[in-house]
């Protein structure tokens, strides 16, 4: 559910940390009726122009603390809210050209009461200011 | 006689809420309008930070001033207990026991009367926090939801669990998508955009208005050169299997909430999955006097193709609640 809703157009942006562009990042929301806490976020997984992310190089930023996806493992006291805009970042020297890059966007979630673990998936093209 | 009450649940409203479309303001004043005095939620839905990190005190205001400005009245808070927050391990028992401790303060706290379980949480949890539950007036109700039903052994254990413990604070809350007596067209819909032919499509539905068990519906989409979607519809007959409204009427003394699950209601104002006629003739017969809160749910199966217009079938809900309730009954469910 929400599938189509999870990849947010606004917020698509290069990384610059001390003048060095060190990645990019866009705002991504939960495909859920309701938010996780964040030890229930299995993985997030990003393809950028149909190259995938290494999960080592993904971070998740929200309510001001960035996560890696290991660390969100143990994460028992921050949460993605219902329909909340987090930043997902991707570790990528120099980040990416100005112009059109096809993201897609998966995140595979622990929920206790189903008997299966969902994956959810959104793709979009966006924008890159210059 | 006591009448039924009608309520909404927020969840119906999940797409608009979720950008931020509708406001809570907005989801109260549009169930007021309807006539729709009672209002469910699912806690962490309505209330950011809930529960592991705790709720700002001006939205539990706010919640409280919108209910008195449009008159209308706190039902029920959905709790999730995520027993598995821990990754490789389960949340310990009394973990559990407190964490549905804190959903009974939470739920105090929004003034309403019932808290869901959800139909995974195991008997003794509840029956362990019944006593905090009672003396905090709240009742915790768990959710009897397809495919599980009143005569799954595993409902059987939760009514034993209940009758044992004396509490009257441990009941149900029926969702009503357990007594789907058709394939759902948005179903149908959906499956065949996903690539299902229509020739497997149509079997399916007419199988499933003939109640031909999943098992060989499935074995037969198969041989008819089904794959992937195909299977996964017919395999929906596994988890929604027609059961009868009239099995709520044992449990009426625990029943205090009712989902009113819908995937799809006509410009006449009817749901042509869901018996709904003989839902409200099962529950007056069974004399109650609780809330049916309306529970949207085609939302997921249209959103692909379609903004869910989630108010306008609230809305179509209500009217046909609103017709069914306090009529007489027909001379054929009367027996």
């Amino acid at each position: 559910m929400m599938d189509n809703k999870m990849i947010c157009v606004d917020g698509f942006e290069n990384v610059v940390e001390g003048g060095e562009t060190t990645g990019f990042a866009f705002l991504g929301r939960l495909p859920y009726y309701r938010g996780l806490g964040l030890s229930m976020i299995e993985d997030i997984a990003v393809t950028v122009d149909g190259e995938a992310v290494a999960r080592g190089d993904v971070r998740f930023t929200v309510h001001g603390n960035t996560y890696t996806l290991d660390q969100m493992e143990t994460v028992y006291d921050d949460r993605w809210n219902f329909g909340e805009k987090a930043t997902i970042g991707v570790v990528r020297a120099g980040g990416l050209t100005p112009g059109k890059h096809r993201i897609e966007f998966a995140v595979r979630m622990r929920v206790s009461y189903l008997p299966f673990v969902p994956t959810t998936k959104d793709v979009k093209e966006l924008d890159l200011a210059a | 006689m006591a009448e039924i009450k009608r309520g909404v649940s927020l969840y119906s409203f999940q797409n608009d809420t979720f950008t931020g479309k509708m406001s809570l303001e907005d989801c109260i004043r549009t169930c007021a309008e309807f006539g729709a005095r009672g209002i469910e939620v699912i806690g962490e839905q309505t209330f950011w930070g809930w529960p592991e990190v705790g709720v700002d005190h001006a939205k539990v205001e706010e919640w409280h001033r919108l209910l008195k400005q449009y008159d209308c009245v706190p039902v029920a808070h959905d709790f999730m207990l995520d027993y598995k927050r821990y990754k490789g391990r389960e949340m310990p028992f009394e973990e559990q026991v407190a964490s549905v401790r804190k959903d009974v303060d939470f739920a105090a706290l929004l003034g309403v009367k019932y808290i869901r379980a959800l139909v995974s949480i195991a008997p003794e949890v509840l029956v362990a926090a019944a006593p905090y539950a009672e003396e905090k007036g709240i009742k915790i109700l768990i959710e009897v939801h397809a495919p599980l039903h009143f005569d799954h052994p595993w409902i059987v254990r939760h009514a034993d669990a209940f009758e044992k413990s004396g509490s009257d604070a441990l009941g149900f809350l029926p969702d009503m998508g357990m007594f789907l007596f058709r394939f759902p067209r948005v179903w149908k819909a959906k499956f065949e955009r996903i690539g299902v032919p229509k020739n497997i499509s149509d079997y399916i539905v007419k199988a499933y208005e003939d109640r031909v068990l999943s098992e060989y519906v499935i074995l037969n989409v198969r041989e008819m050169g089904g794959q992937g979607p195909a299977i996964a519809m017919a395999e929906t007959l596994r988890h929604n299997a027609a059961f009868e409204p009239k099995r709520m009427l044992d449990y009426m003394p625990r029943i205090h909430n009712i989902h009113g699950k819908f995937y799809e209601m006509d410009a006449d104002l009817t749901e042509p999955s869901i018996p709904y006629d003989d839902i409200v003739h099962v529950l007056e017969k069974g004399g109650y006097d609780g809330y049916i809160c309306s529970e949207y749910e085609g939302n997921r199966w249209v959103e692909d193709v379609e903004e869910p217009d989630s108010v306008e079938q609230v809305r179509r809900h209500q009217e046909m609640l609103k017709r069914l309730i306090g009529q007489p009954t027909p001379a054929a469910l009367a027996a």
